[in-house]
């Protein structure tokens, strides 16, 4: 299939926009990669996710895509020839979305509301650490389940439940900078092995951004949230 | 496999556990409904679903599977002879998978909030959402029914159980509102989609009665005002 009949409306530094990138690349299909403006939003994304107008998209053909874990399962279902993303055993594949679920709907706002609460007191900031911590230890357990003992959730090579998590970690090494640690050589052996795996792995490389420049982002998206002096 | 073999954990008024009894029945497999009392979760419940400690659980021989939309897909995928719950296009796969998670994330809250928060702000900004969404579905219908009775073409598919549980908890919101959310001149469609989808034998048993739930949902904030003002 020609390139351009695949394209990625996206943004570098979003970790829903890399779930998607990182599916296309397990499966070796080319695709066309639009970005998105920041603050701005194209004709062209209003009109491919008139429902949300969020970022990923995914345009196959004529057909518009939306949301990161269908457009990956999509992906998934079309190139089924290449390597498979979501488990074969049907209880592992429940599994798998089960634990992408938790990330969306529980973890992924856990993170966020680390970021959010950085203008607030210090019991507000120690609430969000321990939510987001005992998230991290669920998926540590998860991972053991999971991976059988090799590199990644979904066995020897990366799958659904990889791409779920994984994408956020650009994100977290930015909010460890801050002196947090959330990958814990100690408590979370599994997962910081598994993370420097996801990592170097060439379906991940190219489309992982680099910390710096997220944080450089970071720094300059949330300037208008003040610490407040200390008292 | 023997009916024992497979258990829903749940309780009758649950949506969510509705799903899962739909998708059964449309595979014609049979199942133990263990009732559960959400006040006082059984430890069954605790132990099954340890991460969120809700329902529905399906319980398949020893496995355990949890959130209503994966015990939907496990059950299309497992029972795989019987009549197919998601569409067998993958496009037409991707946009049920989508409004589904526009259901669950974005209009359920609203008909939550629109139930059982207060304050006439609240519930206004509720009705707004509510109504926007009913006619995202109707355009939705129009486009994935294809002419035919419901979203998943001549018989219920992935979006009708999404959706279609949730329709004895409309007719609640609509008596206690005097507000029409099935409308129709709104929503012709979706009208006549709702009287078909409550007639279907798959889902006529598992579907409450509107009085005994409106019943039930007076019962519930009364039990949720007190729970909150402790």
């Amino acid at each position: 299939m020609a390139e351009s009949d695949v394209k990625i409306l996206g943004a570098w530094a979003s970790p829903f926009v890399m779930r998607p990138r990182i599916a296309l690349n397990i499966k070796s299909v080319g695709y066309e990669f639009l970005e998105e403006k920041v603050g701005v939003k194209s004709d062209l994304l209003i009109k491919s996710n008139p429902v949300y107008k969020k970022i990923p998209v995914l345009i196959h053909g004529d057909k518009p895509i939306c949301e990161s874990l269908v457009i990956v399962q999509y992906i998934d279902e079309t190139w089924s020839s290449g390597p498979s993303i979501l488990p074969s055993d049907v209880y592992d594949r429940a599994t798998a979305r089960f634990w992408a679920a938790y990330i969306d709907d529980k973890w992924f706002p856990a993170l966020s509301e680390i970021v959010k609460v950085q203008g607030e007191g210090e019991e507000a900031k120690a609430e969000a650490v321990k939510q987001l911590l005992a998230g991290i230890a669920l998926l540590e357990e998860a991972f053991q389940k999971c991976s059988k003992g090799k590199a990644f959730f979904g066995g020897d090579s990366i799958g659904y439940l990889d791409i779920a998590l994984g994408s956020f970690l650009g994100w977290l090494r930015v909010t460890e900078l801050n002196g947090l640690t959330i990958l814990d050589a100690e408590k979370t052996p599994g997962l910081v092995g598994w993370a420097e795996n996801f990592c170097a792995d060439s379906a991940v490389k190219e489309v992982m951004p680099e910390t710096g420049k997220l944080a450089e982002l970071a720094k300059r998206l949330f300037a208008k949230t003040k610490a407040p002096p200390s008292t | 496999m023997a009916e024992t073999d497979v258990k829903i954990l749940g309780t009758r008024s649950s949506p969510f556990v509705m799903r899962s009894q739909i998708a059964l029945k449309i595979k014609s497999v049979d199942y133990e409904f263990l009732e559960e009392n959400l006040v006082k979760k059984s430890i069954l419940l605790l132990q099954s679903n340890p991460v969120h400690k809700k329902v529905p659980v399906l319980i398949h021989g020893d496995k355990l599977i949890c959130e209503s939309l994966v015990i939907i897909q496990y059950i299309d995928e497992t029972w795989s002879s019987g009549p197919s719950i998601l569409p067998s296009d993958l496009y037409d796969r991707a946009v049920a998978r989508f409004w589904a998670n526009y259901i669950d994330q974005t209009w359920f809250p609203s008909l939550f909030a629109l139930l059982f928060t207060k304050g006439e702000e609240a519930k206004g900004k509720a009705i707004k959402q509510l109504l926007a969404g009913m006619e995202l579905f109707e355009d939705a219908f129009k486009k994935c029914s294809k002419g035919k009775a419901f979203f998943g073409g001549d018989s219920i598919g992935y979006i009708d159980i999404t959706l279609g549980c949730f329709l004895a908890w409309i007719r609640v919101s609509e008596k206690f509102n005097g507000l029409a959310i099935l409308d129709t001149e709104k929503t012709p469609y979706l009208v006549s989609w709702a009287e078909k989808f409550c007639a279907d034998s798959t889902v006529k048993e598992v579907m409450p009665e509107v009085d005994k739930l409106a019943e039930f949902a007076i019962k519930l904030e009364a039990h949720m005002n007190a729970s909150a003002s402790n």
